[in-house]
């Protein structure tokens, strides 16, 4: 079967779908590849490297598009300039098409290759299930675009990031903020920790609390409880007071910080306006704004997409196209993901497109000239697995182990000893004392037993608390003194037993209250 | 029917205190905890008055009396516990187990002096035994809590008081109680001979005490903890009352768990705790060895700025307070340190040695008092572990539970007890008054180890610096 890599047409477009790396790989899976001469040009790849790693380069844009089964591709379908010809009529009829195509926005570039009677997969479209991590180009891109988002923001910025003291003075660190905590936001704060900044990281789904703290950020929260985790570990909307909330904290936020970088993005919406013009122009002169959503209609409202803006002396940077200015790695990671999805789908031998198949399925937008309706919903958990923080504490070895280094033979004799000692003391007991006695020895013994097992519940912490509790309860003895209280108010008995109220009254009273004071205090 | 009832309401008691010991195993049960062992108190003094009611027993002058009692101990309780700084808790809480211990003795001899009713045989021979040991385990409970308070409170020298012989002594003052007991036990009116037990015991429970060390007052107060339930429960014994005895039983117990924890903490068996000297003749040796060595050791100091710089740069911060935090009530800047440290992005935590400080459990009533969130507070076996990872470990007012000797050095009279392991980290910063050695009397290696600063002075003034350093760079 020929793949066919594409040079891409859209202006500004430096990715390419292979390089000489995935090409060598492709063709392993059995596949010839014919490259169009330059592809690779934007990524530095040059068409010697592709002959080498076995792949035919053809000059001729139309016969490659002709003579392809499969066409890889970066970018959907378009016009192209030179040929005056759309791409999608230059693919051969019932050739297969895998690229990004946003088919939502896009309904007649599909229904355009639908008339070629293609098949089409759509990169944007794989599920976000654990099996397909390894082809989720759109995790991938937004990996790039966190990284490069800071890159460009420290390009804009006129500070280290990294605070200093120098001989000629000391420079404070840059803080960052960045939104929304998915793929790229996680990729900015790795970054922008690496290179020295404090960063803060805001998201409105708590399960990503641990991943942001775990890459050294600050996770910062809203007063509020409200969860964000939408379908799919995307996130959803939030209520009207929550994002009061949340503009609240912004609004803070831009005083404070000097980068802001946000990366909110709800599936099939336009992206919500986080950072406002007022935020923005609260910010210090030279602080930098990267919008990652600008694509979507930007995070911040004073965003032109795909333009770097000056607003009152803030750098407003709205790049559609982070991923692109970081090509070669870009194309190899696309490239990747691209030859285990085809690896997945059988390769040259066995391909086969398999509407079984979950992950197929959900990118298959086209099967045969038939467009398919979207998927069924995926089962899909809470990305909370996808990052854990290395070796969260986990409980030490218990109380037993350290103890455990007597000897054991001789701690067996003592037990034997005090077992046999007991046993002697109960036949004693049982032969001789009154019954009364037995009685109140039952009663004794079974409640040593309970405080025994009670008190090894308590934590450590309320040792102290413990203490005094039963401090308290110990004033108990407080009945003896009443008991004895009975006789002449000033025979000596009674005298005693008034001072023995007076003073288990002062342990009651105040082991009670120093306890519920102590216990005030403690909190999370 | 109505003593029915009382044993109803004295099982309700029983049960509610056993709740509300169940209720301090976690943080936010524990108030409920609390709750339940104030409402079972009551219900057991009601109870009680309503049964001395019933059997007509209770004059209404006695009557007077007792309220009397109770109005003036409950007064001063409650003004003792509202005033009392959470740094003197162990000094409180010393002080009330004295007074569980004479109510004990008092009610003892008040039994033995006004008899319920004439008992005969075998009873008549326990009733005393149980009258005569209540008394004792109460004398040794009253003056030995009242050295500890003293001890704590640092006006008797905490330095260990070893008189020669002393164990014979000790035996000598059991051997003559059991004598004592027999003539009691023999003789019709013998209050004599109780008199004279309870005066030598009271020396027992003085001499006991006198010969332990500052360092191991947690033990002593938790063993004294227990013993004023084990009174409580004799008491009980002798007066035929099942409630007195759960409680006893309880309260013993509990405080036999927390002084068997604090021994493990030290690894040492409670035997050498409570028969004591630790702390001044092994202490002897290793302060030798320390003159020998001290020339070509160093200690490398720095100023709380310096400190305050390292923190600036620490990702992980693990905070070990001990002591000294406590006498210089330092716990409120150090937790601001630590606000000001997280809003930076810094991890930072606290780790709790079981026997830091004067009482089980007192770091945690101090730092919660500064109102430290309790989940950044660690146990030493849940944060050991963590030292390599982390940039920075301050200790503050803390010294033989950092000492790296105790677990590389046999030689060592701390040898094998567990300790905090602050030497792995990348840095630690030891605050100290001076190069005194703790309570233990030993020399502490960590101090001289390469990637430890000592931050010499009072703590206080200390970590007030470093909060201004840290502020004014922010």
């Amino acid at each position: 079967m020929n793949i066919g890599i594409i040079k891409e047409i859209k202006p500004g477009e430096r990715r390419v779908a292979a390089t000489p790396e995935t090409v060598g790989k492709l063709c392993k899976l059995g596949f010839s590849v014919q490259v169009e001469s330059g592809a690779g040009d934007g990524a530095s790849f040059r068409d010697e490297d592709y002959q080498k790693a076995g792949a035919q380069v053809v000059s001729d844009t139309t016969a490659l598009w002709n003579g392809s089964d499969i066409v890889l591709k970066v970018q959907p379908p378009d016009m192209h300039p030179q040929l005056g010809r759309h791409e999608a009529e230059l693919l051969r009829e019932k050739a297969a098409l895998v690229s990004f195509l946003w088919p939502a926005k896009n309904r007649d570039l599909v229904d355009r290759l639908a008339a070629r009677k293609a098949t089409v997969l759509a990169m944007d479209l794989i599920p976000r299930i654990t099996r397909a991590q390894k082809m989720d180009a759109l995790s991938s891109m937004a990996n790039i675009a966190g990284y490069r988002a800071v890159i460009e923001a420290a390009s804009f910025f006129g500070r280290f990031f990294t605070g200093q003291v120098t001989a000629a003075g000391k420079v404070p660190p840059a803080k960052v903020l960045v939104i929304g905590a998915g793929v790229a936001g996680l990729a900015a704060i790795g970054a922008a920790r690496g290179l020295g900044a404090i960063v803060r990281a805001f998201d409105t789904r708590p399960v990503v609390r641990e991943q942001v703290q775990s890459m050294g950020a600050e996770f910062l929260e809203v007063e509020l409880a409200e969860d964000g985790t939408g379908e799919g570990g995307y996130a959803r909307e939030m209520s009207p007071a929550f994002i009061a909330a949340e503009m609240a904290l912004f609004e803070k936020q831009a005083r404070e910080v000097d980068i802001i970088i946000t990366t909110a993005l709800i599936p099939g919406r336009a992206a919500p306006q986080l950072i406002l013009r007022s935020h923005v122009e609260q910010m210090r002169p030279g602080s930098v704004v990267v919008d990652l959503a600008a694509e979507a209609g930007g995070n911040c409202e004073v965003t032109r997409p795909g333009e770097v803006i000056n607003h009152r002396g803030v750098t407003v940077i709205g790049y559609m196209d982070l991923p692109s200015r970081l090509a070669p790695t870009a194309s190899t990671l696309y490239g990747n993901n691209l030859v285990h999805l085809l690896s997945d789908m059988g390769g040259a031998a066995k391909w086969q497109v398999n509407q079984q198949d979950e992950v197929v399925r959900g990118a298959l937008v086209i099967h045969e000239g038939e467009v398919l309706g979207p998927p069924p919903k995926p089962k899909a958990p809470p990305p909370d697995q996808a990052k854990k923080p290395q070796a969260a504490p986990v409980k030490a070895v218990g109380k037993e182990s350290k103890g455990g280094h007597e000897d054991s033979s001789v701690s067996a004799r003592a037990q034997l000893t005090a077992l046999l000692l007991m046993a002697a003391a109960f036949l004693g007991i049982g032969l001789f004392a009154p019954t009364a006695f037995l009685s109140h020895l039952t009663v004794f013994v079974l409640s040593c037993f309970v405080g025994w097992q009670v008190v090894w519940n308590v934590t450590p912490a309320l040792h102290t608390p413990l203490m005094s509790v039963t401090n308290a309860i110990s004033g108990i003895i407080i009945v003896g003194g009443m008991l004895k209280l009975s006789g002449p108010a000033l025979a000596p008995a009674t005298i005693l037993a008034a001072l023995a109220v007076l003073l288990s009254t002062i342990n009651i009273a105040g082991g009670f209250l120093v306890t519920q004071r102590m216990l005030k205090m403690f909190r999370r | 029917m109505q003593s029915n009832l009382v044993t109803v309401s004295y099982l309700a008691a029983g049960v509610l205190f056993i709740l509300s010991l169940g209720g301090l195993s976690t943080q936010s049960s524990a108030r409920r905890g609390n709750a339940f062992g104030i409402v079972g108190m009551l219900l057991a003094i009601v109870a009680t008055t309503l049964t001395a009611f019933s059997s007509s027993s209770l004059a209404l002058e006695s009557v007077g009396i007792l309220a009397g009692a109770v109005a003036v101990g409950a007064t001063i309780g409650a003004v003792v516990a509202a005033r009392v700084a959470m740094t003197s808790m162990p000094e409180l809480v010393a002080v009330l187990h004295s007074f569980v211990g004479a109510a004990a003795v008092l009610v003892g001899i008040a039994s033995y002096l006004a008899p319920d009713h004439q008992l005969t045989g075998a009873e008549a021979v326990i009733h005393h035994v149980e009258i005569f040991l209540g008394v004792l385990i109460g004398a040794v409970t009253f003056t030995g809590s009242i050295i500890a308070f003293g001890k704590l409170r640092g006006t008797i020298r905490s330095r260990p008081l070893l008189i020669p012989g002393r164990h014979l002594l000790n035996l000598g003052m059991l051997v003559a109680s059991s004598y004592l007991m027999l003539r009691f036990l023999g003789t019709e009116h013998a209050t004599t001979e109780l008199l004279i037990m309870t005066g030598i015991a009271s020396v027992l429970g003085i001499h006991l005490v006198m010969a332990i060390g500052g360092a191991d007052m947690p033990v002593v107060v938790s063993m004294l903890n227990s013993y004023s339930g084990w009174a409580a429960a004799a008491a009980g014994f002798m007066l035929s009352n099942d409630l007195l005895i759960i409680t006893g039983a309880l309260v013993g117990s509990s405080g036999a768990i927390l002084s068997y924890i604090m021994c493990k903490a030290m690894n040492r068996s409670i035997w050498n705790v409570i028969f004591g000297g630790f702390g001044a003749d092994e202490g002897a040796a290793p302060a030798k060895a320390k003159d020998a060595g001290s020339e070509q050791r160093e200690v490398q100091s720095l100023s709380g700025e310096a400190t305050a710089e390292l923190m600036r740069e620490a990702k992980s911060v693990i905070i070990i307070p001990g002591y000294g935090m406590a006498v210089a009530q330092a716990q409120y800047p150090l937790y601001e340190i630590a606000k000001l440290l997280r809003e930076r992005g810094a991890t930072v935590r606290f780790a709790i040695h079981p026997v830091a400080g004067r009482l089980p459990g007192h770091m945690n009533v101090l730092l919660a008092e500064a109102k430290v969130p309790y989940d950044i507070v660690l146990e030493m076996d849940e944060i050991n572990q963590d030292f390599p990872d982390t940039d920075l470990a301050l200790v503050i007012g803390a010294n033989d539970i950092v000492n790296p000797s105790a677990l590389d050095d046999p030689q060592s009279p701390i040898y094998g007890m567990p300790v905090l392991e602050v030497w792995k980290a990348k840095t630690s910063v030891v605050m100290k008054r001076s190069m005194a050695s703790g309570y233990a009397g030993i020399d502490n290696p960590l101090f001289f180890r390469d990637n430890t600063r000592m931050l010499f002075g009072d703590a206080k003034k200390q970590v007030d610096a470093i909060l201004t350093a840290l502020r004014d760079t922010k």
